[in-house]
This record gives structure tokens, C-alpha cells and sequence, in this order.
């Protein structure tokens, strides 16, 4: 563990610590940036408002779009001459948003990127193969100053021309490797083709973000890799990654607290959720000076973990993303992410992840149908066997979802395949 | 003594099973029995044919889920009563049947009748006490 005692801090400890912080923030940001000050006297709460963590609901939510508008400085709560350091996220969808750091924020970062290396026993005699790309995009850079806090040796590879990347490996022998999921697999499969098996590497753990992946691309990583795949969070709006990590456990990601408060809220009401309900994730930064960040809509969808975790952390976890709030379906009422019907889906034994879901409306009545492909382990020449695994799996659906779904099986390669990103959910209805 | 099926997996919908035909006469394989089971949403097909390796090989390569199964093939009086003494057979024997079908081969006198039991070694013990012998994947073959 990087930082025992803020790792396995007491929880009532850590809650005045928060609500110190918290209401040190929001003097800060009232006083010096004007995009909080204003939105602080819409909502109609001064700073002597907050004066535990609890009154952190009496606050304003800051979405992505309003930081998009203050581009490029707006949301500055230090002397320009204090930012060291300016990352911004990739801008695809519309401006970039600015997380600018000052010299303690490079500091935080380093401290909170060594926290998740430790996550996975990262030391300072390892070597860490460095994949994520460096430059504006925070993932290189965050890796960076998390192995020079930590001490271990990094090498920064970034991005990109795979043949060099595994002769790196080879020939530095790295123990550790970070990159995006998806990278991992182009690096092993590349490998194979060039006559290097990772499994005969001496690479021990993974740390993998940046993009969505699950249950089963961790398994097809870590056999084809022969490490252990760690999953990572952050964003560039709160300070890259950094916000929370996987311990060895791979029971949920520990949330840095002490420094980044996490929230699950109704996303269509911004209603605080209790502990163990799904929504969205907020974010507030506690300790940042250089662009602070007040109750950010993250839009990813999770939920907190409520027991104590084995590995001695107190700090709370959250469940692996399950999606993002954009992906959401609003079924009979009830919010359905195509990434809790994929988790039951892949419980099945047998069952693969090609599946569609098909919602529709009868008359005032949604439905949903979700399609399972067919495959040589789920076949029987029974009828009734067939018909079993049907009710098997509405009846898993059910107990997760809360709601009846209708399960049918088809025909295999009947559903399309598309590059990248699988079309997973039509929906029929129209609203009228 | 079990003769091989190959059971296949159908989406209700227009032409799948005329597909399986079109694969199965393109790889030279004569259909000697058929039975579809179906529910609204999917079917069974079952099949007995000539050469159950090739027509495996050949549904597989369609991209159709498809599995050999073994089942008991049984040759059966063509008259009245024929199949009745078997079920009796069977009843008394408490082993269930899954599902059967029959077809009449036209260069023997008799019917044949496929079974799926629930317990195929009890039901071949009994079928050899009682003198009713089973047809072999070799006699088919030569039939």
C-alpha cells in the first residue's frame, strides 16, 4: 500500500477530513472563479452553507458542456503564473475541456497514480512498460509521475509502433505494463505473429482504462498476456487517472476519497442515491488548486460496493463501469444499462457475447427481448433443454434487471457484426 | 448398437430449412428420416442421413449449429400393434422416451422407428431380453 493511512483511514475520520476540504474548496472557488460563483448564487447557496461533506448536496452539479464554454481558462482558481502543467481532454465531441495542474496538482497526481500502481504491488525495483499515449492526453504523463513518485523505472513508449514496443519488452524485461485494454490484445496478438509469447515475459500485472471493457476481455487478456489485469478509472476533467484503481482483488475500484469525493445520483432527477443503488457518478475534487472541479456529472454509470474490501482498505469502491448514461434505456420505468443484460448474459455457461436487444412498445407497454446467438455448447436436440436455458436466462435477467424480459435464441452470425463498437441495442419504440 | 442423428438448430423463419437441404444435397447426402420439432421462436431439426460425418462437416461449414446424437433405432413390424408392443416394452421397463419418429424403409418389410430415451443403456438391455434387435449404423448404411 502506497499511503497506509489515508488508504485504511477511519470513515468518520475521513468524513471531516472531506467535509474540512470541501468547505475549503468552496470558499476557494466562490472567491476566485467566477463560473462557480455564479452558478453558486443560482442555486442560491454561499459558501458558509457548507460546512460538513453532507452539505455537498446543497451544491451545484457542473457539466461537461458548461467547462466546454469557459474554454480555454475559465476555470482557473490560481494566478495563471502558478499552472505548470495544461492537459485537455481529446475535444472529439465539441471544445476540449482544461485540467490546468499547478505545482502540488503534478504532486497529487504523482501521489494518487502511486497509489494505484501500489494497487498492484508496483514497487520501486519494477520496470514499467509505459503504453499510454503521452503528450495532451493524461495517461502517459499520469503513469509517469505515478512511477517516479513510486520510484519505479518507467518507460515511456506511449503509443504506437507495436514492432518496437515488444522489442522494448523483451529487451528491458519490463514486470509491469500499462496501456489501454484493447492495446494489450493488439500487443499480444502482434507478438504471437512476430514470435514473442508474453506469457514468456516476466510481466506480472496490468493497470488497463481509458476505454469500456469488461469481464470477458479481462479474462482474454490475462490468459494471452499471462498477467494480472488491473482495471483503472479517471478523467481528464477531475485530473486523468488516478481517481480509482483495482487492488489485487478485482473486487471493485477503490476510490481515492480522500481527495476526489464520489456521489451516485439519479441521472434524471440529480437525486443522491443511497450506497449500493446504480446512477451516475459525481465527482468533486478536494485538495486541487488549479482547476477544481465541483460535483462533475461524469455520465459513467457504476454503483458504490458497500462491504469491506479483504486487501485492508477502507476507501470505498465502485462496482466496474456499466455504462455510460447515454446508453441508458428507460424500460417500464426502470433504468436498464445493455451492460448489466451483457454481465448476466456472460454468467450463462456457454452463452457468448453476441446478443442484441430489442426493445419495443405494445399499445402503452414496453418490451423488452434480448437475443442470444446460438452456439455448439448451448445446443441440444431436446426442446425442452432449449426451452430450459430460455427461462434460465429470464430468470437471471429478471433477479438483475427487475423487470420481465423475453429471451430467444437464434441462429449464430445472425446478428451483425460491426467494426468496433457492436450495435447492441434497437429500440422499436416510438413515442407518441 | 446406436445409431448417429444430427440434430440442427432453426430459427423460425423463411427458407432456413430449405437451406439445410440445399447443404445437405450439395455434400451428396441422402436424408433417409426427418422429424422438426418447433417452439414459436426456434426448431429442431433431426435427421438420420447416410453419411452423418459429412453432413455434420457440411451444416458446420453453413455456419449451422449442429450435433450428432446418439439414438436407438428400432425396427418395427409394419402391421397393427407393432409400435404398441414396443411402448409396452418401454412402460413397463419405466424408461421415458424424449421424442421418436418413424419411417418406412422400402427395401425391408418392416418400419423403423427412432427413440430418444432418457436411459438408452436400460433401454438397449431390455429390447435384447424381449428378442427385439437394433439396427446398427452399418445395416442402415447398407439399406
Amino acid at each position: 500500500m502506497w499511503n497506509k493511512a489515508c488508504e485504511t483511514m477511519d470513515r468518520q475520520l475521513l468524513a471531516s477530513l472531506q467535509g474540512e476540504r470541501l468547505a475549503k474548496l468552496v470558499e476557494a472557488l466562490y472567491r476566485y472563479v467566477p463560473f462557480y460563483r455564479k452558478k453558486m448564487d443560482i442555486a442560491g447557496v454561499s459558501p458558509k452553507d457548507v460546512r460538513c461533506i453532507e452539505d455537498i448536496s446543497k451544491l451545484p452539479f457542473t457539466s461537461k458542456d458548461e467547462m466546454r464554454e469557459v474554454y480555454p481558462w475559465g476555470l482557473l482558481a490560481v494566478k495563471k503564473e502558478d499552472i505548470v502543467e495544461v492537459h485537455t481532454s481529446s475535444g472529439t465531441t465539441g471544445k476540449p475541456v482544461v485540467d490546468a495542474y499547478t505545482e502540488a496538482d503534478i504532486k497529487l497526481w504523482g501521489e494518487v497514480m502511486a497509489r494505484t500502481l501500489a494497487m498492484g504491488e508496483t514497487k520501486k525495483d519494477d520496470i514499467v512498460h509505459n503504453a499510454y499515449g503521452y503528450g495532451l492526453f493524461t495517461g502517459g504523463l499520469g503513469v509517469h509521475y505515478g512511477c517516479h513518485t513510486l520510484g519505479a523505472t518507467v518507460i515511456p513508449m506511449s503509443g504506437g509502433n507495436t514492432k518496437r514496443q515488444l522489442m522494448m519488452l523483451k529487451d528491458f524485461q519490463a514486470t509491469v505494463l500499462t496501456c489501454t485494454p484493447s492495446y494489450s490484445l493488439l500487443l499480444a496478438e502482434t507478438g504471437l505473429e512476430e514470435g514473442l509469447d508474453f506469457k514468456s515475459l516476466p510481466l506480472r500485472v496490468g493497470f488497463f482504462g481509458a476505454e469500456p471493457w469488461g469481464e470477458e476481455m479481462r479474462k482474454e487478456i490475462e490468459e494471452k498476456l499471462g498477467l494480472k489485469a488491473i482495471d483503472i478509472y479517471g478523467l481528464t476533467e477531475i485530473i486523468g487517472p488516478g481517481v480509482a484503481s483495482e487492488c489485487l482483488t478485482q473486487q471493485g475500484l477503490h476510490i481515492f476519497e480522500d481527495l476526489f469525493y464520489p456521489e451516485i445520483i439519479d441521472p434524471a432527477t440529480g437525486k443522491v442515491l443511497p450506497p449500493g443503488e446504480k446512477g451516475e457518478l459525481v465527482l468533486t475534487t478536494l485538495t486541487k488548486e488549479g482547476t477544481p472541479v465541483l460535483r462533475y456529472r461524469t455520465r459513467d454509470i457504476t454503483y458504490f460496493l458497500n462491504d469491506s474490501c479483504s486487501c485492508g482498505r477502507s476507501l470505498r469502491r465502485m462496482h466496474r463501469l456499466l455504462g455510460r448514461t447515454d446508453d441508458m434505456l428507460i424500460i417500464r420505468g426502470v433504468n436498464v444499462f445493455p451492460s448489466q443484460i451483457e454481465e448476466v448474459l456472460l454468467k450463462v455457461e456457454g452463452v457468448e457475447p453476441h446478443y442484441q436487444i430489442l426493445v419495443d412498445r405494445q399499445g402503452q407497454l414496453d418490451s423488452i427481448e434480448v437475443q442470444v446467438e446460438m452456439n455448439d455448447r448451448l445446443f441440444s436436440d431436446e426442446i425442452k433443454n432449449l426451452s430450459k436455458l430460455e427461462k434460465e436466462i429470464e430468470a437471471e435477467l429478471y433477479s438483475t434487471l427487475n423487470i420481465h424480459s423475453t429471451v430467444k435464441l437464434v441462429e449464430p452470425k445472425s446478428i451483425p457484426r460491426s467494426e468496433g463498437k457492436a450495435k447492441r441495442v434497437i429500440d422499436r419504440r416510438t413515442i407518441s | 448398437m446406436d445409431i448417429k442423428q444430427i440434430a440442427v438448430f432453426l430459427e423460425n423463419k423463411k427458407g432456413r430449412l430449405a437451406e439445410v437441404a440445399r447443404v445437405l444435397a450439395k455434400a451428396g447426402v441422402n436424408i433417409r428420416a426427418l422429424s422438426l420439432a418447433d417452439t414459436a421462436d426456434f426448431g429442431i431439426l433431426r435427421i438420420i442421413v447416410n453419411d452423418p460425418e459429412t453432413a455434420l462437416e457440411a451444416l458446420r461449414a453453413a455456419e449451422f449449429v449442429a450435433q450428432a446424437t446418439e439414438v436407438l433405432a428400432i425396427e418395427v413390424a409394419d402391421k397393427p400393434g407393432g409400435l404398441s408392443r414396443i411402448l409396452d416394452i418401454f412402460a413397463k421397463a419405466g424408461i421415458n422416451i424424449e421424442y421418436m419418429y418413424a419411417f418406412v424403409e422400402k427395401r425391408i418389410d418392416n418400419a423403423i422407428v427412432i427413440f430418444k430415451v432418457d436411459d438408452e443403456v436400460a433401454a438397449a438391455k431390455i429390447l435384447k431380453e424381449e428378442g427385439i434387435g437394433l439396427i446398427t449404423s452399418d445395416i442402415l448404411k447398407s439399406l
